[in-house]
């Protein structure tokens, strides 16, 4: 399909601003003005309406296809959230209103929704106080790690190291590296959990702490989570919990009672805010007591007569981590669906996350090698390797799936598991749903014993398909207009 | 799997050509394969001074981004810039054409800290 | 049933005995008793008009009819019902990141799209598919111009938004930087200390333009003398005022960052936002974020994938550029969408708009006794007004008369208590104005 630009036509408008009330009165002085044009498109409302919505149409999405994208949660986003963000109170709401003189008082509304948002994650997780701040789950880990050294510096502990899983994603590492920590990796078990015997031989009065999800990227769940709280604490280490995988424990379990120390939440995952293509999400970080005093600044209160205010009286505060009080327009999004589901709903999404992931764990385990053959928890994770013998691998499953109107699931991740394919249903998706996904994993598994070919060479029925990679990260084009 | 004859290998999979004091350094067949279709390197500056198994350069591909340890210290005095327009030389040619970086070595013997071609090809056996 | 489970009690029944299991619980085997929640305490949920009535009455809460003339970096303009309409389709909201590139064209090539728009108005040859927010990628910057140059002293123009310096010191505590503030000179960066500061240890001069007091500059005299020592120049801009402003690129700026917020996107209380990073072609590779690029699918047809991945966490791990994984990429094509609505001539005629509307308001504030309009340096839509008592008290009273003022620097300039900056868009009618230079002599006469 065209580009934009491409679809320029000289003297054309699209949206018309309204004429000046006031006249002409200003220049720029000609030393400051621009002389290179820009070079934004010259077309009409209709050609951006019909651009946009075709370009759209290009896309797999929840609305629109089976997404069992593993590690993701790719659950439905409720519409309502989508006309409270743009309720105009609240969407057009300057950020700097609380920082006046009595400001607060122009944007309780807003304050009390973080109050409560903070209350009902402590209450979901078991932790003593959240920041809403960190604008994704990345950012939230930075936080969390920044606390964990800003605690340690206070104490006068002298840590290097951080332990982390060899199943992690990927952002726990980089985070800690970029925290300034050296990273002690520890593989799984047999079970597909840490090995509790290896991270006995990894421990010591340098461990600044450890990064685990639990259930972890295998999907399963370590029993033995708060003998591991209690070792990494003997050293004085602090329990990082990633919270990436939530919708596998909502009302079965909080970090908080095991002995986590810090958290964080990807509200765009568990709590269903949409994930827009890559983001906006938002990556709220809870703590306990230990912790409390280094949570970045502003602080949301509530005071004595009930009204909320923004308070920046913590001399231990880690300080700024982002410029404002996080993203308040996912925030409410996920505000808005906690308190549509209530206690039970949160239940019964878990119980139901579960149940789905089970089933397609019990169909299929026949026919594709499970990576760890016990009960899983929202997502199981397969091994492609008996088809990869035949000549069809994970890649090839993916796109045979793309075919079918299916979005792929995680593919080649967790990195511990060879020809991995990670599916996590949610609960929003039905039996039938899942049945036809089942059935068309099963006719994949028949044709790569008698038909290979017919799997491979995938997509076929997409615009586009098998796009070089290599081609593009070597003649490098980012930029329609020439120079990268 | 290719290995030359008479050059010296790394656990990293580095070989070395060593004639008079000058090196040549490159990454093995081996390593090119596990890296697929190689997108770009990174050089060290002509004139940098590098150190045995030290990180000097690296090497990217789609799926992954590698660090190349110096197998032999000394100073870079070349780097091979036909590279920057075609890095899949070292995938076509990872022993020859391929080469990454030339080095005046400062100690003749450190390449006795190095597997011969018999002893890496026995390493690439046992790692399988 | 809960909403949105899908399931139902027959479903649950037969899918149970696939299993395995007897019941539900059965699958938490794992979770031990003691493991058990201490509590739970979660009000009951509730139905979807019973929400959306509660959180009305929190948004009733808010001061929604204040006309606000405050900026600091976030400015209200008028976004078009077309932008909302198009970026509410389910398709781009509620797709995931496009790592299966043939599914995923629709956003792949919105964003190729974006990332042109934006190296075309900052005159810049590569960005990213975004960042958090215009704070967190100055961030992102210095650290990349620090990994660049391999040095470790930032000189930090004092017009740098306050805002976004906290960023920087927060995340650079623990990290062997050091920063040196210059200080503001008749609106504009003090040459003098700059160019006093800059030697070959210098990794980076991170500048801002319009700076936090409204003032334009041209800092090419700066980026030469950087370059001269090896050092580079981060300049954080405004994106609206990039219809007449000179651009980055013209001054030979190394890497721009900037809030994109003002690109259609609204208000938001904070957030979402839209971080924008630009930068040279050869220093592609140390910038951090996705990037999407233009490649070929084995039919030849033109396509678009993210590319250069192995820089990213998922790859590279603990060596990678930055750790961000989820950015604001909806937020990047809500951008675009609005950037081709307006197109060229619309972004120059709003930047005209608002350079007009910020000039009367000037004109007319100008003649309040007592007031002083700073005009040492030009500006665009915010400029500084200097009170003739504390600017906080000035603006606490204003709230009463039903609009946000401007912004007091004294919370982030010490001895500027009596200054605020005043921001006027385009959506500020004449008759707005006018009624707020009434109510400030009103105020200040008493």
């Amino acid at each position: 399909m065209q580009l934009v630009f491409e679809k320029s036509v000289s003297g054309k408008r699209g949206y018309r601003n309204p004429a000046s009330d006031v006249g002409h009165l200003a220049s720029i002085p000609g030393k400051y003005q621009r002389e290179q044009e820009c070079g934004l498109p010259e077309v009409s409302e209709l050609d951006v309406v019909r651009h946009f919505t075709l370009l759209s149409q290009q896309n797999f999405s929840v609305d629109t296809q089976f997404y069992p994208l593993g590690s993701c949660t790719m659950k439905y986003n409720p519409k309502f959230t989508e006309r409270i963000a743009q309720m105009p109170e609240f969407a057009g709401l300057h950020p700097l209103l609380p920082q006046l003189k009595q400001g607060e008082k122009l944007a309780q509304g807003a304050l009390e929704v973080l109050y409560e948002m903070e209350q009902l994650l402590c209450a979901i997780t078991g932790m003593d106080n959240f920041t809403m701040q960190p604008l994704a789950g990345a950012h939230g880990e930075l936080t969390g790690v920044m606390m964990m050294a800003a605690y340690h510096k206070a104490k006068g502990n002298k840590k290097k190291y951080i332990i982390i899983p060899d199943s992690a994603h990927g952002t726990n590492p980089a985070t800690a590296a970029i925290a300034g920590y050296e990273i002690i990796s520890v593989p799984s078990d047999k079970h597909g959990v840490m090995s509790l015997d290896e991270l006995k031989k990894n421990l010591s009065d340098e461990v600044a702490g450890l990064m685990i999800t639990c259930p972890d990227t295998h999907g399963i769940f370590h029993s033995q989570i708060d003998e591991i709280a209690r070792l990494v604490h003997s050293v004085d280490g602090l329990m990082y919990y990633d919270g990436a995988n939530l919708n596998a424990v909502l009302g079965r379990f909080r970090p908080g009672d095991v002995g986590f120390d810090v958290m964080h939440i990807n509200l765009h995952k568990t709590f269903s805010t949409p994930h827009g293509g890559g983001g906006p999400g938002s990556g709220p970080v809870g703590v306990t007591k230990k912790l409390v005093p280094y949570l970045p600044v502003s602080r949301v209160i509530k005071r004595a007569d009930g009204t909320c205010a923004l308070n920046y009286d913590y001399p231990d505060s880690i300080g700024y981590i982002a410029s404002f009080y996080g993203n308040f327009g996912i925030i409410l999004r996920a505000y808005a669906y906690i308190l549509l589901l209530g206690k039970e709903g949160l239940k019964e999404t878990t119980d139901h996350a579960v149940l789905n992931a089970n089933y397609i764990r019990g169909r299929l385990k026949d026919h594709f090698e499970l990576a760890y053959d016990r009960l899983c928890m929202h997502e199981a994770v397969f091994s492609a390797s008996r088809q990869a013998k035949r000549g069809v691998h994970a890649l090839d499953i993916a796109k045979f799936l793309i075919d079918e109107g299916i979005h792929p699931p995680t593919v080649y991740f967790p990195l511990t598991v060879k020809e991995s394919i990670m599916v996590e249903p949610t609960e929003s998706e039905s039996r039938q749903t899942i049945d036809h996904f089942i059935e068309v994993m099963l006719k994949i598994d028949e044709l790569s014993k008698t038909q290979p070919e017919a799997v491979t060479d995938r997509p076929r029925s997409t615009p586009v398909s098998r796009p070089d990679e290599v081609k593009a990260a070597r003649d490098v084009n980012t930029n329609y207009f020439g120079k990268g | 799997m290719e290995v030359v004859d008479h050059y010296l290998y790394t656990k990293e999979h580095e070989w070395v050509s060593i004639e008079d004091s000058i090196a040549t350094i490159g990454i093995t067949d081996y390593a090119q394969e596990a890296l697929g279709d190689i997108t770009f390197v990174e050089f060290p500056g002509v004139g940098d001074e590098v150190e045995q198994f030290e990180e000097f350069a690296s090497i990217e591909s789609v799926k992954a981004a590698n660090d190349i340890f110096a197998p032999i210290s000394g100073k870079i005095i070349e780097v091979n810039t036909r590279l920057e327009s075609d890095p899949g030389l070292i995938n076509k040619s990872a022993f020859e054409k391929g080469w990454i970086a030339k080095v005046q070595m400062s100690d003749k013997e450190e390449a006795s800290n190095l597997m011969t071609a018999e002893e890496y090809q026995k390493f690439l056996e046992s790692i399988g | 049933m809960a909403s949105f489970i899908a399931n139902t009690p027959a479903d649950v029944e037969a899918m149970l005995k696939t299993i395995g299991v007897s019941s539900i619980d059965e699958l938490f085997a794992d979770i031990k008793r003691s493991h058990a929640p201490k509590s739970f305490n979660i009000p009951a949920g509730k139905s979807e008009f019973e929400v959306t009535g509660h959180i009305a009455r929190l948004a009733a809460k808010n001061a929604a009819g204040l006309i606000p003339f405050i900026g600091g970096g976030y400015y209200d303009h008028f976004i078009p019902a077309a932008v909302t309409a198009l970026i509410s389709r389910g398709e781009f909201a509620t797709a995931y990141t496009p790592y299966q590139p043939e599914c995923s064209q629709g956003t792949l090539q919105a964003l190729y799209e974006y990332q042109s728009a934006v190296c075309t108005l900052t005159g810049m040859e590569v960005t990213n598919a975004s960042l958090y927010d215009g704070g967190t990628a100055l961030y992102e910057a210095a650290m990349m111009a620090a990994r660049l140059t391999g040095r470790h002293k930032i000189i930090m123009d004092g017009g740098v938004s306050p805002i976004y310096r906290k960023i920087l010191k927060t995340y650079t505590s623990n990290l062997h930087y050091e920063f040196t503030e210059t200080p503001v000179v008749h609106g504009q960066s003090d040459r003098g200390q700059i160019m006093k500061l800059l030697d070959n240890d210098t990794a980076a001069v991170i500048l801002q333009n319009p700076n936090f007091f409204g003032a334009i500059d041209d800092h090419a005299d700066i980026a030469a003398k950087a370059h001269e020592q090896g050092a580079l120049v981060i300049q954080s801009i405004y994106p609206v005022a990039l219809g007449l402003l000179k651009t980055p690129g013209e001054m030979d700026v190394d890497i721009v960052t900037g809030e994109g917020q003002s690109l259609g996107l609204p208000l938001n209380f904070g957030g979402p936002y839209l971080g924008i990073i630009a930068t040279r072609k050869k220093f592609i590779r140390a910038m951090p974020g996705r990037i999407v690029g233009q490649t070929v699918d084995k039919n030849g047809k033109r396509c678009f994938v993210n590319t250069l991945q192995a820089r990213e966490q998922h790859i590279r791990r603990e060596k990678a550029t930055s750790n961000i994984c989820t950015n604001v990429s909806l937020c990047a094509v809500q951008s675009l969408i609005y950037m081709s609505l307006l197109g060229k001539e619309g972004l120059k005629e709003l930047a005209q708009l608002n350079l007009d509307k910020a000039e009367f308001a000037r004109r007319e504030i100008e003649k309040v006794p007592g007031v002083a309009v700073k005009r040492s340096s030009p500006t665009f839509n915010e400029f500084t007004v200097v009170l003739p008592k504390d600017a906080s008290r000035v603006v606490e009273a204003m709230i009463a008369k039903g609009f946000a003022a401007g912004f007091p620097l004294g919370q982030y300039y010490p001895g500027m208590e009596n200054y605020m900056i005043v921001a006027v868009t385009e959506k500020r009618t004449k008759e707005e104005i006018l009624a707020y230079v009434k109510s400030l002599k009103e105020i200040l006469c008493n």
